[in-house]
């Protein structure tokens, strides 16, 4: 009977622990961590060849390893779930999002009552009050409001984005963390990228070594290029129900300004998308066109993707395992691709995806750029944005003249595109620019900027 | 289901994203099925959460806490004893972290109720999951990468009279240069056809010559140029795919010649009376095929001529679907079931993807005489295969219906009980005479394991597991069958049919 009354009270002060977080300084009780002592302080036959078991490397995930999670979202909130009941305590999430209605039914750190607040906060008050000991710092900011500083702190930088652009940048930031002796690169300065993706029922994980294994870069072109429909067919000639909303959306919001002079379309406003709806309507009818309902629309002027929570689940436990790996040197970690998919079954595919040797973000070679002299300055800026290795988004290009730095086209800030916009009818050579100029290109793919070489071409 | 002309529900919207993956059916099956979970271990709870994040909210729990006497009287095996008949209020059953005898208890229980059984465990780096159902249909599998149903192998009439009204060498330039691509091919492949005694393009030389033929109908200009015709580089480039023969799929063909599809009776649930309608259809007004899909994909074409071309194939698979419903009612009327609510509803798009998995029973895996040898031994070809993960799962049971406890949950015992670990894994090799060769590393790591459940393996078993178990529920998509093994070392899974 005692016996039974004390095992009852071990439980409840287990409960308590998890719920409340008491307990003592650590807010370890006895037995805590043995799921995950057994892979640290055991020997094994299939453990990475660097692995030694020892009772410090629980000290060292519990008290030093620190972890950057990038994004507390649909695989964030499932990243630092995982991370903190794996012993990391140190653990940094960045988001730069507010909490909306439609994540709940996957992001599950978050309630209705929590709509409006900022994912990194939310997340780290839940995941810091129910898990004792466990210190999750938010930052409510984008990744690129950070520098080196910041990202050089981390042993491991794990990522749940939604975005290719982000991640290229987040690749990007830690190429430029490398350093290299003599060509050689140090080891020390390589900060390990898990990076997980999902689209409704599939999904992929992979580990990058920067400087060592293929980068976000190197496999671009496995990544689905955007459905954008051509202008013609939106303009002139619609055949599906997307083709009328993209109408609404591209053409007539700004013709008719529905909600006043400037007033943006804003995916997330229903009056806006209830506008969008009924004019899509309207255009759908005069073609005969049948199909354009409010959740397409909405789907369509948000981009929206289908995600569900199992997906979430699976992919973010397969990079926390990584980290896991990694942090640990329990077992060699996965080289270093991993597709999942579970339409029909389950089926995953793992493989190793292979670097690009002259991948413009990893592969440290200034790329090539060949055009004749007589090429337009346009023709250049169409390339960076159209070849499937640099996909750049709104490059902007400067060379150095006369021993001076000119920029030659510079998109994002309207005065200097509208004084630079006459370079993209110049030629090269107008331009003055030479055989084996070294060209500088900054885009928001990248936070570094890219040097190329031109290479004049007859 | 309101569609926006008041606004979206807060259900509505908090459900957008998976609502746009099972639709509005789909959500209401996941929140009226009952759904009973054992076991709120790491696994259970990644899985509850997983089930209860998008809906389902009638869950039932049972919490193994042997300590505490007054819930006791839920374990499992308590239930098993007692009262049995509990699970069979159940659409599902899912068991986590089950020991041995208790999983083949309520497996054969489940098995003989008819309601489908998930079973989900994870061992150290390990994840398994093994569904037993008898039946499962599906009628909404969502393929992911189907070929669309053109028809152009074989036109029907009103097909062919729409192509008729084209005469592609009597156009202008605008209306030339937006004709669809499918328009395209069947006036050329007529041209073919005379041409080549009526044969469809059949090798790599023959489509060679046959994009050929498409190209030289671009219009040219004046200085003979051939024009930017999109809409014929569409063509050629579908040509490939386009010119595919129609026919019946043979996991289709499958379901036609199950006995549920050949013998209606009053009994036969709504799957098997549309299978045989749809059945009866192609033997008769579909001359060997299935209805048509009704479906295009879209292409370049002025908005007239796509949107005529697409109610060509839309009206004839309203047609084709009225025919099939004809034969249902008809069934149903030969087993005397007039005035039956049909619970499932048909759309053309899904008749060539019908799905029917039949999962074995776990006394069917576990017997001697009719364990799936060929599979296991064939797969222990290559010895690192999944299939040695299994083999040490049904080890570990073994040694602990010997001992009592798990393999090296102390440090002390590790060393101790790899070698009665490996003379369990002998014994099961031995009495169900399976030749294959079990490295003892796998020995020596499922001691290291020490049954622990590390919370990044449970995490994806219960992603895994949950939805699996949202395909049981919804009848939507394709569940695995019916053994899979997750490998959290090398990040890497098999399906085997045990």
């Amino acid at each position: 009977m005692l016996e039974t009354r004390s095992r009852f009270e071990v439980t409840q002060r287990r409960q308590m622990a998890v719920d409340s977080g008491h307990g003592d300084s650590t807010g370890d009780w006895d037995g805590r961590w043995n799921h995950v002592r057994k892979f640290l302080e055991r020997s094994g036959p299939f453990t990475h060849p660097d692995f030694e078991p020892s009772t410090e490397s629980l000290q060292f995930l519990l008290e030093t390893c620190k972890i950057l999670v990038i994004g507390a979202g649909g695989l964030g909130c499932e990243l630092l779930k995982n991370l903190a009941l794996s012993g990391f305590r140190n653990i940094h999430v960045v988001d730069m999002d507010t909490i909306d209605v439609s994540n709940l039914n996957r992001q599950f750190l978050f309630r209705a009552k929590d709509v409006g607040r900022p994912k990194a906060d939310v997340a780290a008050d839940f995941v810091n009050s129910r898990i004792p000991g466990c210190s999750v710092v938010p930052h409510f900011k984008k990744i690129q409001d950070f520098d080196e500083t910041f990202y050089k702190q981390f042993h491991i930088i794990v990522c749940g984005l939604d975005s290719i652009v982000a991640r290229r940048w987040m690749n990007g930031m830690l190429m430029s963390l490398l350093s290299f002796d003599d060509g050689v690169l140090d080891p020390s300065s390589i900060i390990p990228l898990i990076d997980g993706g999902t689209e409704g029922f599939k999904g992929n994980a992979r580990v990058i070594l920067p400087g060592m294994t293929a980068c976000i870069d190197c496999t671009l072109e496995l990544y689905p290029p955007q459905i954008n429909f051509p202008m013609c067919t939106i303009a002139s000639m619609p055949r599906l129900p997307e083709h009328c909303i993209e109408y609404v959306r591209i053409l007539l919001w700004p013709k008719e300004e529905p909600f006043g002079d400037g007033t943006a379309l804003d995916g997330d406003n229903p009056e806006h998308i209830q506008w969008v709806f009924h004019k899509a309507q309207e255009r759908a009818s005069e073609f005969s066109i049948t199909g354009v309902t409010y959740r397409l629309t909405q789907g369509v002027v948000k981009r929206i993707i289908p995600a569900v929570a199992s997906t979430n689940a699976v992919i973010a436990a397969a990079c926390a395992m990584e980290v896991f790996k990694i942090a640990s040197s329990a077992y060699i970690p996965l080289n270093n691709y991993l597709v999942f998919n579970d339409v029909d079954g389950l089926y995953t595919y793992t493989f190793e995806a292979e670097r690009k040797e002259n991948c413009p973000a990893c592969s440290q070679i200034a790329q090539d750029l060949r055009f004749p002299p007589s090429a337009k300055l346009q023709e250049v800026l169409e390339y960076l944005t159209e070849n499937a290795s640099l996909q750049m988004k709104s490059p902007a290009i400067t060379a150095t003249l006369e021993g001076k730095n000119k920029t030659l086209y510079l998109q994002t800030v309207a005065s200097i595109e509208q004084r630079t916009r006459p370079n993209l009818s110049k030629t090269l050579k107008e331009l003055g620019l030479v055989d084996g100029q070294e060209l500088a290109v900054a885009d928001v793919t990248t936070p570094q900027t890219v040097l190329f070489k031109l290479r004049f071409t007859t | 289901m309101a569609d926006g002309s008041k606004g979206k529900s807060t259900k509505e919207q908090k459900y957008d994203r998976q609502l746009r993956l099972w639709g509005d059916h789909g959500q209401d099956a996941l929140e009226n099925a009952h759904v009973c979970v054992i076991n709120a271990t790491a696994t259970g709870t990644e899985l509850l959460k997983n089930l209860v994040l998008p809906g389902k909210c009638s869950i039932k729990q049972n919490i193994k806490s042997p300590d505490i006497s007054r819930f006791q009287i839920f374990t499992p095996d308590k239930l098993l004893d007692n009262d049995p008949e509990f699970f069979h209020r159940f659409s599902l059953v899912i068991g986590v972290q089950l020991e041995e005898s208790t999983c083949l208890r309520l497996g054969a229980v489940l098995w003989n109720a008819g309601v489908p059984f998930l079973a989900c465990r994870t061992y150290g780096l390990v994840g398994y999951m093994r569904l037993a159902v008898r039946e499962h249909t599906v009628i909404e599998s969502h393929p992911d990468n189907a070929l669309e149903d053109l028809r152009l192998d074989q036109p029907f009439t009103e097909l062919k009279n729409h192509v008729q009204s084209y005469n592609l060498d009597n156009m202008e330039k605008k209306h030339h240069s937006h004709t669809p691509w499918i328009i395209i091919v069947a006036k050329y492949l007529e041209k073919w056809y005379n041409e080549h005694n009526f044969q469809l393009p059949k090798n790599y030389k023959e489509k060679e010559s046959f994009r050929e033929l498409i190209r030289n109908g671009i219009l040219q200009n004046e200085n003979g140029v051939p024009e930017d015709e999109e809409n014929f580089e569409e063509a050629i480039k579908n040509v490939n795919t386009a010119l595919n023969p129609t026919k019946v799929r043979i996991l289709t063909l499958e379901i036609f010649d199950g006995e549920e599809c050949k013998n209606i009776t009053s009994q036969t649930p709504a799957f098997w009376i549309m299978a045989r309608a749809v059945k009866e259809f192609v033997e008769s007004e579909g001359g060997g095929n299935l209805p048509v899909r009704g479906t295009i994909p879209d292409m370049i074409a002025d908005s007239e001529k796509f949107i005529n071309l697409q109610n060509v194939y839309r009206e004839k698979a309203m047609q084709d679907a009225l025919l099939v419903a004809k034969h249902v009612e008809s069934l149903l009327q030969s087993v005397g079931k007039v005035h039956v609510i049909l619970l499932f509803f048909y759309h053309s798009k899904n008749a060539a993807f019908l799905r029917v998995v039949h999962c074995r029973s776990l006394a069917d895996e576990y017997s001697v005489e009719s364990l799936n040898k060929d599979e296991i031994t064939s797969c222990m070809d290559s010895p690192d295969c999944e299939m040695v993960l299994y083999l040490m799962l049904r080890s570990i049971d073994r040694f602990h219906q010997q001992h009592s406890r798990y393999p090296g949950v102390y440090n002390y015992q590790v060393e101790e009980d790899i070698g009665k670990l490996k003379l369990c894994v002998n014994s099961l090799l031995q009495e169900y005479g399976l030749n294959v060769n079990v490295k003892d590393d796998y020995i020596h790591e499922f001691c290291r394991y020490g049954a622990s459940e590390p919370h990044t393996v449970a995490s994806f078993l219960g992603g895994c597991a949950a939805q699996e178990a949202i395909k049981i529920i919804t009848h939507q998509f394709v569940p695995f069958n019916n053994t899979f093994i997750y490998n959290a070392m090398s990040q890497t899974s098999a399906t085997f049919q045990l």
